[in-house]
């Protein structure tokens, strides 16, 4: 086996764009689950309203660049707001139904063929990345020796890796502010910060708005990166597999989403390559029987399965979390 | 408190109305004055073939269609394209295939108008007979315009019949639905925990019978059988191997919650891995030829799974309400702690509930088998229905449950009837389910102090 290519493989997913929407997408969700309590199943429906916001503004409606960010930045805010005002007074799970369920609607109206001229039905849009990518300044690709980056990928990686500092040092700046110790005690006990006066249904609401900002910047880096804007992309398995990245770092840990990201996509993309490597060729390792190379790719979603029911079972808090931080129940 | 759902839905429908695409240029069409420039161009016409995008217009004559019943190509009708200012960007004649392809400048509003003269002997304009269409371009790629040819209206059945024919369909998905919920319902009751893993033990019934059929070769009713005492012993497994040991260890709801979600990962992975991607077929039943009852079409099969679905509803409500692991179970949904310390042994009950929740899911997915066929994601499909027919219903009532499935079986086979798109009929259930949230959150049995 050649283990060069596994760590090529392996580190460029856990350094490269991929694992910069997943980072950018469970700091929302740490946002939520990690210091609400918000048990958001809906991260890749904000992702979507502000990728398609964007992607609907400049190809189909012909605005400028920036008024488009703006619009797909406002789209999570707005879709907050019909989310939380039915869900956000009821019990935990009730958000988690309606976010999800939201989620699927999001993408099956994107995707559907009657809205083929505003979003471009299944084949989505394209298009409306020129703008960034004219900003690129970098001329040429880089070679670390194991891993190499195009140019694009190398712009992509720069501003990526900005915006997860940026979002990161805004996460630790407000959640040591007061109002970050209120969601933090709404978590704990609803009631009793009821009891102390807060209004605990505008926190919430506050907080599932700046999750689902963040959201939506992973939505909108996401489809600048690969330049075009599939519905399909956005489906729920995304959202179980950012909060799988966000449980491996530990939730309520500023750091823990980053550090989940670049290991759940180092381990994702390394078992992916070593999988195929051994069902591949004439005499593969593996003999057919047991292993085609179409089940070596789906052997990796077994173990994230797996490891996603053990990591909640016996270290619920993750690598960096606190063990007393995330005995959450829900009520 | 009642002002703001309305406020929200009419946004909502304000929302919609703006999703409506193109239809506010209809009005822009420009006065047709210009049948002459479209026989001899007098400006010399740019070259746009370089832009990317184009007018795309195939005529076919649907009166005149080829053994193979491919309608006939109209060839040598001149088609115009202007734009929003009037201005002639293009003109060309149909091919010899019907088709035209007429490059323009870029996105925008463009009229495409047909020269009637030009049309043959026999092809006429069927449908509205417009010579003239407005259409929004906004996409780089081709642009297809559509001009009926030779439709002799096809008659389609009344509304009455088809409202008939999608109640049944969606009394049918309701009972399929109706089963796996029950089974949903019975595991929140007494545990609390939303199963994100119970699309999976639908698709565990269906698969089930497969094997049956199709590895022992056993006939499909015989295996459906297997499948379903097969689905309850897996419930029981399930139940001693990890949820049981996670009661005792103290585990919270939400974690729970999660390592369902993982479970449901590991689970789909595995039928994947194990089945294949692709739709396989049962040996019996799969395309049995539908009978008339008065003017609605039902094949046996279907009235087959209505009546299992129903008597085996029936038998579980029954049991449910007189036998003694009922009330026990029913005790347990009510109050654990009291049902415990008045001598009930809860875990035990709780393992029963677990075995039949999943035994009914498991009897979903053999009965959604026989109707569609086998697949690896088939229940995880139909897991968004069902959480909004046990929440519609009341999350953790048994008679809600039947009630909420029913109606989200009949709503989603019915809207394409009221003008809900036919590829996004799954919309309408979920959409109800969030409005249910905003108006009635404990659903339309449930007690209000269940949600606080």
């Amino acid at each position: 086996m050649d283990f060069g290519q596994v760590l090529d493989a392996a580190l460029s997913a856990g350094l490269g764009t991929q694992a910069i929407v997943f980072a950018l997408a469970a700091i929302g969700l740490n946002v939520h689950f990690g210091y609400t309590g918000l048990l958001n199943f809906g991260q890749s429906g904000f992702m979507a309203v502000a990728a398609f916001g964007l992607a609907a503004s400049v190809t189909t409606f012909d605005l400028p660049f920036v008024l488009g960010i703006l619009i797909a930045l406002a789209m999570p805010v707005l879709l907050a707001i019909v989310l939380g005002v039915p869900t956000l007074r009821l019990r935990a799970d009730y958000l988690a139904i309606a976010t999800i369920a939201a989620s699927e609607v999001i993408r099956l109206v994107l995707g559907a063929v009657e809205f083929k001229d505003t979003f471009g039905g299944s084949n989505g849009l394209t298009n409306f990345a020129g703008a960034y990518q004219k900003l690129n300044p970098y001329n040429e690709r880089l070679d670390l020796g194991i891993v190499s980056f195009t140019r694009n990928d190398l712009w992509s990686i720069t501003v990526g890796w900005t915006l997860v500092a940026l979002s990161c040092l805004v996460v630790w700046a407000l959640m040591r502010s007061p109002w970050g110790r209120v969601l933090r005690s709404i978590r704990e006990d609803e009631d009793a910060v009821r009891s102390l006066g807060k209004n605990v249904f505008s926190y919430k609401m506050q907080a599932l708005m700046l999750g689902g900002v963040f959201g939506g910047i992973a939505g909108i880096f996401h489809i600048l990166k690969q330049a075009s804007a599939v519905p399909t992309d956005f489906n729920t398995t995304f959202t179980f597999y950012a909060y799988a990245a966000l449980l491996i770092g530990g939730a309520a840990r500023v750091l823990g989403p980053v550090i989940g990201s670049i290991i759940f996509w180092f381990l994702v993309a390394g078992l992916g390559s070593i999988f195929d490597q051994l069902t591949k060729g004439a005499d593969p390792f593996m003999p057919e029987w047991l292993m085609t190379d179409t089940q070596a790719s789906l052997v990796r979603f077994i173990v994230l399965g797996l490891g996603l029911m053990l990591l909640m079972i016996f270290r619920p808090q993750g690598i960096f979390g606190d063990r007393r931080e995330i005995a959450i129940d829900g009520r | 408190m009642h002002r703001r759902p309305v406020a929200l839905l009419a946004a909502m429908i304000v929302g919609l109305l703006l999703l409506a695409p193109g239809t506010a240029h209809a009005d822009e069409t420009p006065a047709p004055d210009t049948p002459s420039t479209a026989a001899t161009p007098a400006t010399p016409i740019d070259d746009f073939s370089d832009s990317g995008y184009s007018i795309a217009v195939t005529l076919r004559n649907s009166a005149e269609r080829d053994a193979e019943g491919v309608a006939a190509p109209v060839p040598g009708v001149t088609i115009t394209v202007t734009d929003a200012d009037g201005q002639l960007v293009g003109s060309s004649p149909t091919g010899e295939d019907g088709s035209v392809n007429i490059p323009i400048p870029g996105k925008g509003d463009y009229t495409v108008e047909l020269d009637t003269s030009t049309l043959p002997e026999g092809a006429t304009l069927s449908g509205a007979a417009e010579t003239s269409k407005t259409v929004p371009v906004r996409l780089k790629a081709p642009k297809a315009v559509q001009f009926q040819i030779g439709v002799t209206g096809i008659q389609g059945p009344g509304f009455g019949t088809e409202l008939a024919q999608s109640l049944v369909n969606g009394l049918k998905i309701g009972l399929i639905i109706a089963l796996a919920g029950l089974g949903l319902s019975l595991i929140f009751g007494t545990t609390g925990l939303t199963n994100f893993a119970h699309g999976e033990l639908i698709t565990f019934g269906g698969i089930a019978t497969f094997v049956f059929n199709r590895g022992f070769g056993l006939p499909v009713i015989a295996a459906g059988a297997c499948a379903f005492v097969a689905a309850g012993v897996f419930g029981w497994a399930q139940d001693k191997a990890i949820w049981g040991p996670l009661r005792r260890r103290g585990t919270g709801i939400i974690a729970m919650m999660i390592v369902t979600i993982g479970f449901a990962l590991l689970l789909r992975s595995i039928f994947q891995y194990t089945f294949g991607g692709s739709t396989r077929t049962l040996s019996e039943y799969v395309a049995q030829r539908s009978r008339e009852y008065g003017s609605v079409l039902i094949a046996d099969k279907e009235i087959g799974i209505m009546v299992v679905a129903v008597v085996v509803i029936t038998i579980t409500c029954i049991a449910l309400a007189r036998t003694r692991m009922g009330k026990a179970m029913r005790a347990v949904a009510d109050n654990p702690a009291l049902s415990a310390s008045s001598g009930l042994r809860v875990d035990n009950v709780i393992t029963n509930v677990w075995l039949l929740g999943t035994a009914l899911s498991g009897l979903a997915g053999v009965l959604l088998a026989i109707d569609q066929q086998v697949k690896f994601d088939m229940g995880f499909k139909l897991l968004l229905l069902i959480f909004a027919a046990v929440t519609l219903g009341g999350l953790g009532t048994i008679w809600g449950a039947l009630i909420g499935s029913l109606i989200i079986g009949i709503v989603s086979e019915c809207g394409p009837l009221f003008g809900v798109p036919a590829s996004i009929k799954d919309v309408g259930p979920l959409l109800i389910l969030i409005l249910i949230l905003l108006v009635r959150p404990q659903g339309i049995l449930g007690r209000a102090q269940r949600v606080g």
